[in-house]
Parts: structure tokens; C-alpha cells; sequence
């Protein structure tokens, strides 16, 4: 027997269950991150008073407002590949989806060398507690992107898009669901920027 | 994916990797139960060191290395194991993961849950943390030794706890995506019908149960990788600069905070707490209605209580921790909203009492398990007061009369409610009714010596006898005249473990050689029941499910029956 409401949304509620699925994991991954930003304030609050500005400095600005700049663009292009696919238009689909991974791999690409550039000059997670936890969202934000590039990447290749011929609908939901989850991983940045290298 | 064709099953897809909601279940109520049983035995290894101390434990000290006494670093590793264990691989996995899958797709008509592959996951993923933990008492340096709680500092310097935090990563991971697949399946799959007042009170209580999963578990992973992060990459978020250790000051950059870690896990802790309770009240309302021919007294009042439950018990965390400091204001605030929390809990008690109110009760072995449910969770939780007034904490805090405390709300609680549940919905599993007389040897000896564990340790807990002494306090004054107590409480253990035996006689007899029965035995309303037993694989039930009243019309004045189930017009 078929599950209800998998494609076609349930008249009373309005959603169908992998939409109301991502929203209740995303308000999940709020908490986690909530978690982790309020182990920020707590530390910072203990911590001697400009020790979290003396380190924030060692961070480089640049760098991250490009980052910023790589991947709101890759919010953007994310909706354009899924609004594509409402057009019936699976060439852009591809387009665009291969701009948001690509997105995705400058901002690794990036981080990596501002990992490596701390790590030259012997700046490790125990130098400081403001290294320490800059390392330990900075890098729980990476595995996000990871994991998001993992999934977009798979509706991306041959194998994992042949869903577009068999049921175009229930493809075109996934594209929304994992852009929902992108979305969100943006927004997790926006408020890393700030705290981290700007504060 | 189910298909509406037939296709054959071998026993791997059947049995093993399935994505049918009642055998993920199973998988679930299986592994939880030999998990339970294994944390018992821990326990009884260590109230063997109670009752005795230092002399050869018997049948299984050959485990225990060298010499067959207990030593104080494997009696620690015990204590945070059995925690660890009970609540994380035990009760959880067995009220949730067990109860939640199989019965409420079930009870709200859908043919599976919203997400059959997330399900799998969700058990797999369990049964790595599982396996995990299981393995870290091989390891060369040991389980976890800090406590279930694992306060640091002490818990960044002891060996054992990495492999516990990994173990915990899975274990989270699991209730997430099982609890996520609980919220869709209940807000999308329900019948025609169904709507939300005409769900049964289980259902609620386990809507409620997985909300509290959903956003109180991962400050608890926050604060897992941070843990981890102080013990692999040696940060200093939970230690405080200056900090001395073995004699030597710790180097590490310092500035950390250990209150830090007890916040953020207590955030999940206490929820934790409704986690257990919750599904248990959800059983025992089923079963009180059912056994009583009677509707649930106050079924909405029970509803708005439990999801008000729900919402404080995000709001009452510090009260586990009065006596670190944390002040004055901090510890009203806290005071003040757990008196709060305890209402809606005594709603919830008091709806379930007046329910025997002139009902004539139908004694059977679920009806028996949810009536003791009542009286032994009233215990635990009047006894949970003094504990939630800095007052009286300051005196109790840490001592046994918080353990005797909140094993009364787990143990003759949740885990009486949870064998209620399984001798109620196993004639809907296998099709045969469990022995009645199997289940009264199995719940008075129970009833009894659960008391005989649990009551003596509030009379030791006032003279102020400490938790997690290796010794039970033989080296303090003021325990000297409570010590006696130990032999009385180790040899009820002993005597529950054996009451154990005629349930697990029960299960398998029953199992091939029980009273074959019908689809619905109990004579019950809601919607589970007018499913075969067992029901359909991949679809629970043969036609399409309409639902036409509430789930307790019991003893409906002018019906021709004493119950009119919720699917018949």
C-alpha cells in the first residue's frame, strides 16, 4: 500500500510529509547550532575581558566577506535550478545546480586555506578558547556543507536525477527539500560572519 | 518503498533491512529489551559491592579481571554504564523506538510511517551507538567511568569517555531521525476523520515525546562536540584556567567554564526526563480505559496538560543544579517553574484516578502493571518536590534519596507502564493472548520487590548517604546507622531479577502456544484493533480506514456493546 501524501499535499495541513520532514529537522539543527551559539556567549562571557577580540583579529576579513558573498550566490542560484524545474526546464535545472556546487567547493576551497594559513602559523583549536570555538563551528558548518553538497551533487549526476523522467513532480519536491536545507546553511554563515570575525 | 504488487521477501529484506514500520519495531523492542537486561545486571554486580563489599562476586566475577572483587574503577564504569545505558539504550529506544513505531501508525490508520527508510536508518543507527558502547568495556581503556552525566572536569581527564561521546553521536542521530518520522507521520497519515481530538491519548503522548526529541537533543550533541573537541583537540571549553589536576596545574589555554557542560546537558537532560514519563502515561491511559469500560476522564484537560508538559519541562533544567552557584535569582527562577511543571503532571495522575471511579475494573495483567503505575509514579513524583526547593536540595542533593527519587518515576513507573504495554498490544503482534497466569506471578513479585530496592534508599538518602560511593558510605559517621539497609535493598534486587523469569517464560510460550485470539481480544476502540493480528505486512490493515468518533466510547448508553470502536459507524 502507497504512503499518502508523498507528492500531493494533504488538504488540511498543506504540506506534503518530506516539507513538513525538513522543517521540523531544520528547527532540530536550530537547536544544535543554538546550542553552540550559546556556548559562545557563555565562554566569551567568562573569558577575559578582549580576549575573544585579541584572537578574532588573527581572522582574516577578506576572505570571509567573500565567502559570504560565494555562498548567498549559491542560495540564489539553488532557488533558480528549483524554479527551473517548475518551468519545465531541466537543461537550466543542471546549470544551475552546477553553479551552487560549484559555490559550495570555492567555499571549501577558501576555507581551507584559512585553515591551513592558521595552522602555518601554529594557531591550532588549543591556542585559545576563541580558536577553539571558532574551529568547532566553523567546521560543524563545513560538514553541513559537505553533507549538502553530497545530496545536491547526487541529483545533480545521471544516477540520481533519473527521477526527473519517472515522476517530474516528486523530483522537482526533493530539489525544494535539500534547497530548504541549503537555505539553511546559509543563514547558519550569516550569523557565523559576524560573531566570529567581526565582533 | 512498498509496492502494491506482491514480490517476494528473502529473510534479509524481511527480517533484517526491513522498512515495514511493525518489524523495525520489533527490532527495536528486541535489542531494547536485552539492553535493559544487561543494565540490570550491571546494577546487580554493583549492589553485590553494596551488600558485601569487597568479597568475591559471585557467577560472573570472572569477568571483572585479575581478581573476582569488584574494583572501584570498574564499579564506576558500571554506575555510568547502567545510566547510560537504561535511558539511552533501554527505556528510550522501548518507549519510543519500540511503542512509537509499531503501534502509532497503527492507532492513527496509515499503512506505515511517513518515512519507512528513515525509520531503518534510525534503528541502524542506534544499534551502532549500541554496539559502540557495548565495546567500549573491551577496549583497552575502558567504558565511560564519570557518570551518565559526565560532569567535567572530571569527565575530560577519565579514559573510556571518547568512545562513549561516539556512541552518544549515533545514539542521538537515531532518536532524531525517529522521532522527526513520528511528528510527519502523525501531523500527515492519520485517517480520514481522525482528527485531533479523536486521537488516542497515546498518540499525543507521543507527538508530545518526539517534539521534546526533536529540539531537546542537540544542545546535548553541541555539547558532546565539545567535549570531544577538549579531549581530542585539547580546547579548554569546560575547564577553568588554573586548573589543578593529580597534583599538577593542567595546560591548557583555560577560561573554559564546567557549568558550561551541566547547562547544556541538563537542556536535554530534564526533557530527557518527560521522554520516559510521557509514552508510559501514554500506555497507561489506553490500558485504564480499556480495562475499565469506561472513557478517559478528562481527555482534553489530559491532552493540554501534557503538551503544556511539554513546553515547561524545556524551562525547569537548573534545578539539577542548585549547588553549584549559580545564584539566587537563578535558583527562584528555577524553583519557581518546576513547582509549575509538577501541576499538569498531577492533572495527568489525578484524570487517570478518577477514571476507576465507579468503573468495574477488569483485572488482567496490563490493567494490573497500569494501576501500579499510578501509586509508584505518585511516590516518585511527590518525592521529586523537596528535590526541586534549593532548600531541601541542598540537603538531599546527590545523596540516595535522589536515586530512590527518580527510579520510582522510572522503574515501577515508566517500566511497569511499558510491560502493560506489552502484554496489551502483543494478542495484536502474534495473534495469541500472553498467560494471565505467567503475568500475575510476573507482576506481584515484581510490585514488591521493586519497593524493596527503591523505598529503603530514600531512608538512606535523609541520613545522607552519597550516591556513587564505592563502599556505600562505610566510612562516614552519619551513614553507620542506614547501612544495614544495603543487604535488605541488594537482596530485593536479586529477587526482581528472578521475577523476571516467568515474563520472559511468557514471551516465548506464548509466543508459539498462547490462547490463539481474534482481532481485537481486549474488546478496544481505537483503530488498531480492527486490523488482523498480526497486521498486513506494508499496509497494517486490508481496506481503506475511516474513523467516526473519539478514541474512549466505552459503555456508550443505547449501543449494543459495551465499546463502539472508532472505525464502526
Amino acid at each position: 500500500m502507497q504512503i499518502p501524501y508523498i507528492v500531493e499535499e494533504r488538504p488540511d495541513t498543506g504540506l506534503n510529509n518530506s516539507k513538513l520532514g525538513i522543517w521540523v529537522f531544520l528547527a532540530s539543527e536550530i537547536m544544535l547550532f543554538g546550542g553552540l551559539f550559546s556556548a559562545y556567549v557563555f565562554l566569551r562571557m567568562a573569558a577575559p575581558v578582549g580576549d575573544f577580540a585579541y584572537w578574532g583579529s588573527k581572522l582574516s576579513i577578506p576572505m570571509a566577506t567573500f565567502n559570504t558573498i560565494v555562498l548567498i550566490s549559491s542560495s540564489v542560484t539553488v532557488i533558480m535550478s528549483w524554479a527551473s524545474l517548475k518551468m519545465k526546464d531541466f537543461e537550466k535545472y543542471k546549470m544551475y545546480m552546477g553553479l551552487t556546487l560549484l559555490c559550495a567547493f570555492l567555499f571549501l576551497v577558501v576555507k581551507y586555506f584559512e585553515y591551513t594559513g592558521k595552522f602555518h602559523h601554529g594557531i591550532y583549536p588549543s591556542s585559545s578558547t576563541f580558536m577553539g570555538i571558532y574551529f568547532t563551528l566553523t567546521g560543524l558548518h563545513m560538514l553541513h556543507i559537505i553533507g549538502g553538497m553530497i545530496v545536491m551533487g547526487y541529483f545533480w549526476l545521471p544516477f540520481g536525477n533519473k527521477m526527473w523522467q519517472s515522476d517530474p513532480e516528486r523530483f522537482t519536491n526533493r530539489i525544494e527539500v535539500a534547497g530548504l536545507y541549503w537555505h539553511f546553511v546559509d543563514l547558519v554563515w550569516i550569523f557565523l560572519f559576524p560573531i566570529l570575525y567581526l565582533l | 518503498m512498498s509496492n502494491d504488487s506482491h514480490h517476494e521477501e528473502n529473510f534479509l529484506q524481511k527480517y533484517i533491512f526491513s522498512v515495514d514500520h511493525k518489524v523495525i519495531g520489533l527490532q527495536y523492542g528486541i535489542t531494547s529489551l536485552l539492553f535493559l537486561f544487561f543494565g540490570f545486571c550491571l546494577m546487580m554486580v554493583m549492589r553485590w559491592q553494596l551488600a558485601y563489599p569487597e568479597t568475591s562476586v559471585p557467577i560472573v566475577g570472572w569477568l571483572l579481571g585479575e581478581s573476582d572483587i569488584l574494583m572501584p574503577e570498574i564499579y564506576n564504569m558500571l554506575g555510568a554504564m547502567h545510566g547510560t545505558i537504561m535511558i539511552f539504550l533501554g527505556v528510550v529506544p522501548l518507549a519510543v523506538g519500540a511503542f512509537g513505531n509499531y503501534i502509532v501508525p497503527l492507532q492513527i490508520g496509515a499503512p506505515d510511517m511517513a518515512f519507512p527508510k528513515l525509520n531503518a536508518a534510525s534503528y541502524w543507527s542506534y544499534f551502532i551507538g549500541g554496539v559502540i558502547m557495548l565495546a567500549s568495556f573491551f577496549m583497552p581503556e575502558g567504558a565511560a567511568r564519570s557518570g551518565w552525566t559526565s560532569y567535567p572536569p572530571l569527565s575530560i581527564f577519565e579514559t573510556g569517555q571518547t568512545t562513549w561521546l561516539i556512541g552518544m553521536v549515533f545514539l542521538i542521530t537515531s532518536s532524531l531521525l525517529g522521532s522527526m518520522n513520528i511528528i510527519v507521520t502523525i501531523v500527515q497519515l492519520r485517517a480520514p476523520g481522525l482528527s485531533w481530538f479523536r486521537l488516542p491519548f497515546f498518540v499525543w503522548a507521543q507527538f508530545v515525546t518526539a517534539f521534546l526529541l526533536v529540539l531537546a537533543f542537540p544542545p546535548l550533541e553541541a555539547a558532546a562536540v565539545l567535549q570531544l573537541m577538549d579531549r581530542v583537540a585539547h580546547t579548554s571549553f569546560f575547564l577553568p584556567s588554573g586548573l589543578v589536576y593529580s597534583g599538577a596545574t593542567v595546560d591548557v589555554y583555560g577560561s573554559g567554564s564546567p557549568l558550561l557542560w551541566q547547562h547544556l546537558f541538563w537542556f536535554l537532560a530534564h526533557p530527557e526526563v518527560y521522554v520516559l514519563i510521557l509514552p508510559a502515561m501514554g500506555i497507561v491511559g489506553d490500558v485504564i480505559a480499556n480495562n475499565t469500560r469506561k472513557p478517559l476522564w478528562g481527555y482534553k484537560s489530559l491532552v493540554y496538560a501534557s503538551v503544556f508538559l511539554g513546553f515547561m519541562s524545556f524551562i525547569v533544567w537548573a534545578h539539577h543544579m542548585f549547588l553549584t552557584g549559580m545564584g539566587q535569582a537563578m535558583s527562584a527562577f528555577f524553583q519557581t517553574t518546576t513547582m509549575i511543571i509538577s501541576i499538569p503532571s498531577v492533572v495527568i495522575l489525578t484524570a487517570f484516578f478518577i477514571s476507576l471511579w465507579g468503573a468495574s475494573i477488569r483485572f488482567t495483567t496490563p490493567m494490573l502493571f497500569a494501576l501500579a503505575f499510578l501509586p509508584m509514579f505518585g511516590i516518585g513524583g511527590l518525592t521529586g518536590l523537596p528535590l526541586g526547593v534549593g532548600a531541601s536540595d541542598i540537603h538531599l542533593h546527590d545523596t540516595y534519596y535522589v536515586i530512590g527519587h527518580f527510579h520510582y518515576v522510572v522503574a515501577p513507573g515508566t517500566i511497569f507502564a511499558l510491560f502493560a504495554g506489552i502484554y496489551y498490544w502483543f494478542p495484536k503482534i502474534t495473534g495469541r493472548k500472553m498467560s494471565e497466569a505467567l503475568g500475575k506471578l510476573h507482576f506481584w513479585p515484581s510490585l514488591i520487590f521493586m519497593n524493596g530496592v527503591f523505598m529503603p534508599m530514600f531512608i538512606q538518602g535523609l541520613a545522607g548517604v552519597s550516591r556513587r560511593l564505592y563502599d556505600g558510605g562505610q566510612l562516614y559517621a552519619h551513614a553507620q546507622d542506614v547501612l544495614q539497609w544495603n543487604e535488605f535493598m541488594s537482596i530485593s534486587a536479586f529477587c526482581l531479577a528472578a521475577a523476571q523469569i516467568p515474563f520472559i517464560i511468557n514471551v516465548f510460550v506464548s509466543m508459539f502456544n498462547g490462547e490463539k485470539v481474534d482481532r481485537n481480544p481486549w474488546g478496544a476502540t481505537t483503530v488498531e484493533w480492527s486490523a488482523p493480528s498480526p497486521p498486513v505486512p506494508h499496509a497494517n490493515f486490508e481496506g481503506d480506514v475511516e474513523v467516526y468518533r473519539g478514541p474512549y466510547e466505552y459503555s456508550v448508553p443505547g449501543a449494543d456493546k459495551d465499546f463502539s470502536p472508532q472505525t464502526e459507524k
